[in-house]
């Protein structure tokens, strides 16, 4: 797989004047315990209210050929971690590795060149794109800002990446108002592609978007990734959505990743409460055997606790239908505790999520859907 | 007998509207709901020709993507239109009277009156310089004619009501103390202050997050059965619907295109669009198979059409469909589609021509 990966994604024309940041084995992200910090100030006297720890000590690796999907609701982190990732927002602590190489410790010029290799792809495809510019400058400010291409080359190359996502070469004259949201997401995606990255950070790329016109852009993002070679990670709130696009899903919830783990594990048999909350709240028109009204219950109470002032210990706790004395005072690790899932929960046993106790889990979680053998297949774009 | 939903010529007893369900008049009753916005390019038909009926205490969802004219609908039932968009055309009944022919005097005591409504931003719905309690009070004082001790009284009830903690203290909060969830509860509150009859709660949980969608919701199905009111929920998300409602009716274009039972509707779709909108979702049971699209835009409401307005997208079409505008018939048991295709080929047709899985059809263009 991944050996196809990199000759797919080949050392095309200029990739092979690309920065040698090739690690053979290694992960092609590593992120380290970053933590990315806001000082919050009254807004007239200026005094320090409090730090709202935003991203506040996640690590992960994606390797080739892998998406890693992030979900969590609003306040969760999971888009300042998408900043933290393409250093759009100076980590507070932490380190982040690409290919190897440490990027907070890159100065800005070494940055902006190793950028080449990773993009993102935003969420609101009216106000990521200026309404002055047209298409063809839209898409060939990368190509020019790096020096890649001019003149007619410039025009080819453009009109390459718009056909590429699904745009037609007349397209490249117009304006951002003159295409619809899907249109503009394309072009969105085709100018994160100009560089041929490596990585693309996509933060709610479908979330604006109707459910038709979403399913063409997940679709021309599975194309583009087995085409190019490319890694994502995968930003949402939508666990349809996610459980899609994605091999790892990572649950984010104040700033920390509670479940991280493969996403037929982890959507069959969610162990930590809140991964468990999440899923049964996302209403599928399969209604399964629970009644229609049953699973609207909430399985989470109440409200998201201010970020100023997190819970002690484990941050779900004011949440979580189960916690316990121990959950107020001591903050649970992210522990792997069974092979390949990572769950930060005193109360899941070492070993949950093997089969044998798969079974033992299963009446506490809600709304299981086990898929069918067969469809847990490896990594990527079946 | 032909249920008025499918066929409004076919009762020509202009103020005797009767479901032939219940043998009474329902408590809604819309006919040829026709609402358009002038504009540079041409007159924008957003509603064009809607009718349904709502029973009381009944539940009827109505769901369409961006542009379908499923909120203005709902705006138009009294007349919240915002000029220059009017309704031009049709009628709508509400417990015995015509709203469209009401004064506005009279309209003004059915909104937030006998109807609540919920919208979907509950930041921008409040008004961020009033208390919540001073909201609260003023759909009391002007509907109930509440003052004073008695209409804060009412007032701390109905945050109670909505389950909002501490209400004592609350009721004295501005809209940005809350939070989005709580907001809506608020929301909520004041469109149940005078007991409506009808519940409108358009896109109520899309501002929301996924665990605090579950809980209005909940919420929502709660006060229906206790108050006995009818809900017209409209929404984007087919799960909402799903979980929330009896009845459906899909929009596309300013029109319904079928309406039915809602495990019917989704289950056994007589009309190629709602068919599609449930195949475009990924599905728990298939990780692996490209998503159905649908090709194309949806039609310039400000342009002539003739016949079905999804021809031109679906993936059914025949050369018949273009040719006159297709009507609401009922196929089954209160299912009434607006496919020409389904009307001749069956129940059937649609499903068996748009299997799930079989994302090819539509799905080979980028």
């Amino acid at each position: 797989m991944t050996a196809e990966h990199r000759a797919v994604a080949g050392p095309g024309s200029r990739a092979g004047s690309a920065p040698a940041v090739d690690a053979a084995d290694g992960p092609l992200l590593r992120v380290e315990d970053l933590r990315i910090h806001f000082p919050v100030r009254d807004r007239v006297r200026q005094t320090l209210l409090g730090t709202v720890k935003a991203v506040d000590g996640v690590s992960f690796d994606l390797h080739q050929g892998e998406t890693l999907g992030v979900v969590g609701e609003t306040g969760s982190g999971k888009s300042t971690l998408a900043r933290g990732i393409l250093m759009l927002r100076r980590p507070t602590t932490g380190r982040v590795f690409f290919a190897g190489q440490d990027l907070t410790a890159m100065d800005a010029e070494t940055l902006r060149r190793a950028r080449r290799q990773f993009q993102m792809v935003f969420q609101d495809p009216w106000g990521s794109l200026d309404p002055r510019m047209s298409v063809m400058d839209i898409v060939a400010e990368p190509l020019k800002a790096h020096g890649l291409a001019k003149g007619e080359e410039l025009a080819r190359q453009v009109v390459d990446l718009l056909q590429m996502c699904g745009l037609a070469a007349r397209d490249a004259g117009k304006f951002p108002h003159e295409f619809s949201g899907g249109q503009r997401q394309r072009v969105g995606i085709a100018r994160a592609l100009a560089l041929r990255p490596r990585l693309v950070v996509a933060d709610e790329p479908v979330s604006a978007l109707d459910v038709s016109v979403q399913a063409q852009i997940l679709n021309l993002l599975r194309d583009l990734q087995r085409e190019l070679g490319l890694q994502y990670v995968f930003i949402s709130h939508d666990l349809r959505v996610v459980r899609y696009v994605s091999n790892t899903v990572a649950v984010m919830y104040l700033g920390k990743i509670v479940e991280r783990s493969e996403r037929h594990a982890l959507f069959s048999l969610p162990l930590h409460p809140y991964s468990k909350a999440l899923l049964s709240a996302s209403l599928d028109t399969d209604l399964g055997e629970a009644s229609a009204e049953e699973a609207l219950r909430p399985a989470a109470r109440g409200d998201l606790p201010s970020p100023l002032s997190p819970p002690s210990g484990c941050r779900f706790r004011t949440r979580c239908p189960i916690a316990i004395d121990l959950c107020a005072q001591a903050e649970p690790p992210l522990e792997e505790k069974s092979p390949g899932r990572f769950v930060a929960c005193h109360l899941v046993p070492a070993g949950a999520g093997t089969p044998d106790l798969a079974a033992h889990a299963a009446h506490s979680g809600p709304r299981l859907q086990t898929p069918p053998e067969g469809q847990a297949r490896g990594p990527a774009l079946a | 007998m032909p249920d008025p939903t499918t066929n409004p010529g076919a009762n020509p007893t202009a103020n005797a509207v009767v479901n032939p369900a219940t043998g009474r008049a329902p408590l809604l009753s819309v006919e040829g709901l026709r609402t358009e916005f002038p504009t540079r390019a041409g007159v924008f038909k957003a509603v064009n020709g809607v009718s349904f009926i709502i029973d009381r205490g009944e539940t009827l969802g109505i769901v369409g993507e961006s542009g379908s004219g499923k909120s203005v609908s709902a705006l138009s039932l009294v007349r919240l239109v915002a000029p220059p968009g009017r309704v031009v055309g049709g009628r709508v009944m509400f417990e015995g009277q015509d709203l469209l022919a009401a004064s506005d005097k009279e309209l003004r005591r059915v909104r937030g009156g006998r109807i609540g409504f919920v919208f979907q931003d509950p930041m921008t719905s409040l008004n961020p310089l009033m208390t919540v309690g001073d909201q609260l009070e003023e759909t009391l004082r002007l509907h109930l004619g509440l003052k004073g001790a008695a209409a804060r009284g009412r007032a701390v009830e109905l945050l109670k009501h909505v389950e909002i903690p501490a209400a004592e203290s609350r009721v004295r909060a501005y809209p940005y103390e809350f939070s989005g969830g709580m907001c809506q509860r608020v929301m909520i509150a004041i469109a149940i202050a005078c007991n409506p009859a009808l519940l409108v709660a358009d896109e109520p949980t899309t501002a929301l997050d996924v665990t605090i969608q579950g809980q209005i919701l909940a919420l929502i199905k709660d006060l229906q059965r206790e108050l006995s009111m009818a809900l017209l929920l409209i929404t984007h998300d087919l799960g909402v619907i799903a979980h929330m409602t009896q009845r459906t009716a899909v929009m596309y274009a300013g029109r319904i295109v079928e309406t039915g039972p809602t495990s019917a509707l989704l289950g056994r779709s007589l009309h190629a669009y709602t068919r599609s909108l449930m195949l475009c979702r990924p599905t728990a049971s298939d990780t692996t198979s490209r998503l159905l699209t649908i090709p194309g835009q949806p039609p310039n409401l400000a342009q002539e059409l003739h016949g079905c307005p999804f021809a031109p997208r679906c993936p059914m079409a025949e050369a018949a469909c273009t040719e006159r505008d297709p009507e609401l018939l009922e196929l089954a048991a209160s299912h009434t589609s607006a496919c020409i295709v389904a009307q001749r080929d069956g129940l059937s047709a649609v499903v068996d021509r748009l299997p799930a899985g079989g994302g090819s059809l539509a799905g080979s263009a980028r």
